[in-house]
Formats: structure tokens, C-alpha cells, sequence
């Protein structure tokens, strides 16, 4: 019983999923804020309506809801960077490991790696700074061997800061790469 | 005349601050005058004849103009009004100490409109500067008034005027971002684009028609052309990685971009519809903030030395040369339209300030005295640089003169306002 409700919800969200891949081209297209997202632990940001598309032969359904288990190191997406740093420090090194194994077993997963900075100085030379700390997210993960074909990095620069005050705490926080899945972004 | 008013604007020293526009609304940009001349030119506008049957006083607008380039001293002559073609009452005008008069005649004309005639006096030499007429719809005033206000500061100065001009920003209230448009003195503001993600890095095209800009509306940035006049846009750089940094050619066919989809940020350029992507230059670091020079130079940051400076390559290709050496972080260039200087951001102790060089002498000069400065952008006559600033802990934009004495602010009752670009002179 509980075996064929699952199978159900998968169908279902492979019909979903091909529904909503058009491209979103409108400005006032919705979607939960970055930032809220990146929380770890929190899945308050994830916007219910989004369904994150799932190939019932190589994903299994107990990986992909650890994603959003706070119990799950799955369920942590961020790594924090010294200032004017773009090296991964070794605390974060099970992070992008079992992050790593998770693309690895699910090959039709992508993830966009975001790079943030604090709020100091050039808007576009702050782009190319967060630039730097999502493709160190993603060096790290393909020396681990995930193809580069499942990861994009991108950056954010300075635009969406996680702590808005200017103070070395909030911008120490905003020092960040974020790793989001195929359905959250 | 010329030679006179210029020595004059040499001398001036930061002044009075002056509120002009007070019961804004909330979105609306209020301009303050925080710094000007000392020694400004002594002009009167006379109320014109005919023109309280226009919904506003054209000369509202004429004088409003004048006052806020911090180049003329507008002199009060009543409110008799003075017509294009009566004989000019040249004792009343140097009584109240005026070198220059401005008197005009509105008229109706056919089709509901009204004809505009208009006259410069030189009060000293009893002669006329010459003569504008133009039509105008009664709504049109203010367009009207920001003409003649050009024909003025041109005679005066041998300088075009940038009254008529536009200036693009993003303005940020609570968690949506617009991208709007103004004229100069920050009235008639148009949202063009309206988002919940970041807008940033607009560029006007050199027509003033269309604008490139950096939105994150697909949770990453991808660079946009946009229509003004119709709405429709298109995507310009769309690459795997990120997409950035903006800047038209000269001729308005293609863009420098910055993208990452090779590795680190570099340069590049693509025509304005995306096609035909190819290579600016190549370095080891991170190059970025294109803009094009009318000499066909592009200046751009780059951390290729160690710290973030500026460099200039051509842009048929070559060696890229470094253009800045004092200090540790200078960002943000862009030269003046005839090409002889360069505007950018340079970080003094804990402070970012628009600094002035000039290129054949290595001259620099720090313009501004506030300490979060960003996106300078020079009006199209070179005289005033727009920029983007903190008061309190809120964005605004701040104008500051080539000379660092003339200062304006341009701030909204609530949001931050950023990311400002001058548009260009428009096309009659």
C-alpha cells in the first residue's frame, strides 16, 4: 500500500515536472528569496508549488527527501568564506562530499551554485568575487568526480545578502556559496 | 560673453544648500543643491508674456534648470512679464544686478497648441545673444522649459546643456526593485521594468532608445536589451555562468559582457541580439566593467596585478595596458565623453570616492566627500558625474561637477535608489 502510493507520487511528479520547465522569462515571477533558502536547516523558503522533477529509475525517493531533512547534511547548502577568501575551509569538506555522492547517484540532478559577497565596494567587481567562491563550490565537486555537465555556478555578488545590517558579524554570513537543486531554481 | 562666464565657474567654491523640490512624491527623486559656485553668473528669466496660460510657468521650469547647475545666480525680476519682441528694459535688468536677461512670448498657435518665442540679452552690452521658437502642446511644458534652459546655458556657457536629458536608476523598496527612468532634475520617473530580484548595471544605448542591464530574475544574471519606448526586450548574454556588466560600442550594434562560461569573469563582446560572441582580451585574473571611450579604447577593472585596478585595451584587440597605480582598489571606470579623462571609484582609508584622473597630465582628484560612492556615469556634455552614495544609511544618487564644486542630491521619501546611468543627449 505504502509502496504504490509512492509510485502514484512519483508520476505524478514527472508530469509536474514537464509542466514546469518553461523558461521564466517574467520580471515578476515569483519564487521564494535566495536567502531564505540557503538556511540550512529550514525548508520554509522552498515554494510548495515548485516540484523538484525526479527520474524514477535512477533517483530513489528517501535521497531526494533528505534534501529537505533538517536531520539530513543534505538539508545544509551553504559554505562560508573567510574575507577576501575563495578557499573551501576543511570544515565544510563532509558537506561537499556527501553533496557529491548525491549528484553521483543521481546523475539527472542539477545544481546552480550560487557565490556571494559582502556589501563593500563595486557592485560588478563583487559579481566576480562571488564568482570565485562558487566555482571553488564547484571545483571542489568535480575534483570529486561530478560531472560539469550537472553543475553551473554562478554569482550574486553582493545583491542578495543573508544579514542586512553593516557589521562584520552580517557580513562574515554574507561571505557564501549556496547549492541549489533542479526545482529551486 | 563666454570667456567671462568660464572665468567666473573657475573661480566658484562650494556654496549654499538649497532645497528646490520639497512635497515630493513618495517615489518621487527630490533634488538638492548641496555645493555650488560662490561667483555664479548673475541671469534673469523674465515671466514671459502669454505663458499663465500654459498649466505651469514654463519659466518655473527655465529657472529651476539654470539654479541647479550650480553655474548661474537666477535673478528675480518680478512678475511683469517681459515679451520676445518688445524692446528690453535694460536699466530695470542691470538694476537688479542681471548680466544676461531671458524674455519670451507664448502664443496660441493652431491645433491647440502654442508657439514659443524666446530671447537672450546680453545686459551689459545692450545686444541680443539670439532668439528660439519652438511649438509645444499646453502639457508639455516642462520639456519645453528644459529646452530653453539648454538654448541659455549654451549661449552662456559655449557648452551644450544636458536639461533635456534622461537618467536611468534602480530603485529597491522593501524587496521589489524598479527600473525607472527620469528626466535630469528627477521628475516624470517611469518604471521600466519592475521585479522581485535584483536590477543592476544599466547602460544606455548610444540613441538613447534602449537600455542594457543585469537581472537576476532567472536566480542568476543574464544581460537584457530593452526598448524603452515599446516595452520588448530580448536577451543579449544568456551563457552558462554568470552574465554581466553591460557596455555599449559606440555605434550601438554590440555590447562588451562580462561572462564567466570559459572559467574566471573576462570581457567580451556580443551584438546587441546576442549573436556573434566573441573574445575581448585574456587574463589570469578577473576582468571586468568594460566601458567603451570614443577614442575606441575600453577601460575596465581588472585584479590581473594583485589588487583591483584599471586598464584600458583597444577594442580591435592588443596588449592591455594598466591606467591606475595609486593605492590598492580603483573600480568603476568611465571616461568622459570627449575621451581626456576618467571617472572611478577609488577606495582612501575605509572610504570609496569618485576620483577624477586626467590622462595626459596623470593628474587625479578626489570629486566627492562622501565615503560609499559607486556606478559614476558623466553627462553627456562631461560637466556633471552621476553617482550612487549612502546619506543615513539609505541609497541615493549624488551628481558632483568635473571640478568637484558643483553638488546635487537626488534622493526618495523611502527606498534606496542606485545604480544610476546618464543617458545621452536626445536625437530631435
Amino acid at each position: 500500500m505504502k509502496f504504490a502510493r509512492l509510485t502514484l507520487s512519483l508520476i505524478a511528479v514527472g508530469l509536474l515536472a514537464a509542466c514546469s520547465s518553461a523558461p521564466k522569462t517574467d520580471a515578476d515571477q515569483g519564487g521564494a528569496a535566495v536567502e531564505e533558502r540557503s538556511s540550512g536547516a529550514s525548508t520554509s523558503g522552498i515554494d510548495n508549488n515548485r516540484v523538484v522533477p525526479v527520474d524514477a529509475g535512477s533517483a530513489s525517493g528517501t535521497s531526494i527527501a533528505a534534501l529537505k531533512d533538517p536531520k539530513s547534511i543534505l538539508s545544509k547548502r551553504s559554505v562560508l568564506f573567510d574575507y577576501d577568501s575563495y578557499v573551501i575551509k576543511s570544515e565544510y569538506q563532509a558537506l561537499i562530499e556527501a553533496h557529491a555522492k548525491f549528484l553521483l547517484a543521481n546523475p539527472k540532478m542539477k545544481m546552480l551554485i550560487q557565490g556571494n559577497t559582502d556589501e563593500r565596494g563595486s557592485r560588478e567587481y563583487n559579481l566576480a568575487l562571488g564568482q570565485k567562491r562558487s566555482d571553488a563550490v564547484k571545483k571542489a565537486l568535480t575534483l570529486l568526480g561530478v560531472p560539469e555537465a550537472q553543475l553551473e555556478s554562478v554569482s550574486l555578488g553582493e545583491e542578495k545578502p543573508s544579514c542586512g545590517e553593516a557589521s562584520e558579524s552580517c557580513w562574515a554570513a554574507n561571505r557564501r556559496g549556496d547549492m541549489l537543486y533542479s526545482g529551486e531554481f | 560673453m563666454n570667456q567671462r562666464i568660464l572665468t567666473v565657474l573657475r573661480r566658484a567654491v562650494p556654496g549654499c544648500a538649497l532645497v528646490l523640490a520639497s512635497a515630493a512624491a513618495q517615489a518621487q527623486l527630490a533634488i538638492e543643491i548641496t555645493g555650488a559656485g560662490a561667483n555664479r553668473m548673475p541671469v534673469a528669466v523674465a515671466a514671459f508674456e502669454g505663458e499663465n496660460a500654459l498649466p505651469r510657468a514654463v519659466t518655473d521650469v527655465v529657472r529651476a534648470d539654470l539654479e541647479r547647475s550650480g553655474l548661474f545666480k537666477m535673478v528675480e525680476l518680478g512678475p511683469s512679464p517681459m515679451g520676445a519682441n518688445a524692446p528690453v528694459d535694460y536699466g530695470r535688468v542691470r538694476s537688479r544686478g542681471a548680466d544676461a536677461v531671458a524674455v519670451g512670448t507664448v502664443a496660441p498657435s493652431s491645433g491647440g497648441r502654442y508657439q514659443v518665442q524666446v530671447q537672450l540679452h546680453d545686459s551689459q552690452k545692450q545686444a541680443s545673444l539670439g532668439g528660439q521658437a519652438m511649438t509645444m502642446a499646453p502639457n508639455q511644458y516642462r520639456a519645453t522649459g528644459h529646452r530653453i534652459a539648454d538654448f541659455i546655458y549654451e549661449k552662456l556657457t559655449g557648452e551644450p546643456g544636458v536639461f533635456s536629458t534622461r537618467i536611468a536608476y534602480v530603485l529597491k523598496v522593501g524587496s521589489r526593485y524598479e527600473l525607472q527612468i527620469a528626466d535630469a532634475d528627477g521628475s516624470n520617473a517611469q518604471t521600466a521594468l519592475a521585479s522581485k530580484e535584483p536590477i543592476i548595471s544599466p547602460a544606455w544605448s548610444p540613441d538613447g532608445t534602449r537600455l542594457a542591464y543585469v537581472s537576476f530574475e532567472s536566480k542568476k544574471p543574464v544581460v537584457y536589451v530593452h526598448s524603452l519606448a515599446t516595452g520588448q526586450r530580448n536577451v543579449a548574454a544568456n551563457f552558462k555562468g554568470s552574465n554581466s556588466a553591460p557596455a555599449w560600442a559606440p555605434d550601438g550594434r554590440r555590447l562588451a559582457v562580462v561572462l564567466t562560461k570559459d572559467g574566471q569573469s573576462q570581457l567580451y563582446s556580443v551584438n546587441a541580439d546576442g549573436s556573434g560572441v566573441q573574445r575581448l582580451a585574456s587574463s589570469a585574473g578577473i576582468d571586468t566593467e568594460p566601458s567603451w571611450s570614443i577614442d575606441g579604447m575600453i577601460y575596465f577593472t581588472s585584479d590581473r596585478g594583485g589588487s583591483p585596478q584599471i586598464y584600458r585595451v583597444s577594442a580591435g584587440g592588443g596588449n592591455a595596458e594598466r591606467v591606475t597605480f595609486e593605492g590598492g582598489y580603483n573600480v568603476s571606470p568611465r571616461p568622459s565623453p570627449d575621451g581626456k579623462s576618467l571617472v572611478y571609484v577609488s577606495r582612501n582609508g575605509g572610504r570609496f570616492q569618485i576620483t577624477m584622473l586626467d590622462l595626459a597630465s596623470r593628474q587625479t582628484q578626489i570629486l566627492t566627500d562622501t565615503s560609499k560612492d559607486e556606478s559614476p556615469s558623466f553627462a553627456p556634455n562631461g560637466r556633471m558625474i552621476l553617482y550612487a552614495t549612502e546619506t543615513g544609511g539609505r541609497g541615493v544618487l549624488a551628481a558632483v561637477s568635473a571640478d568637484g564644486r558643483v553638488k546635487q542630491r537626488l534622493s526618495v521619501q523611502s527606498g534606496d535608489v542606485r545604480e544610476p546611468a546618464w543617458g545621452p543627449q536626445p536625437r530631435n
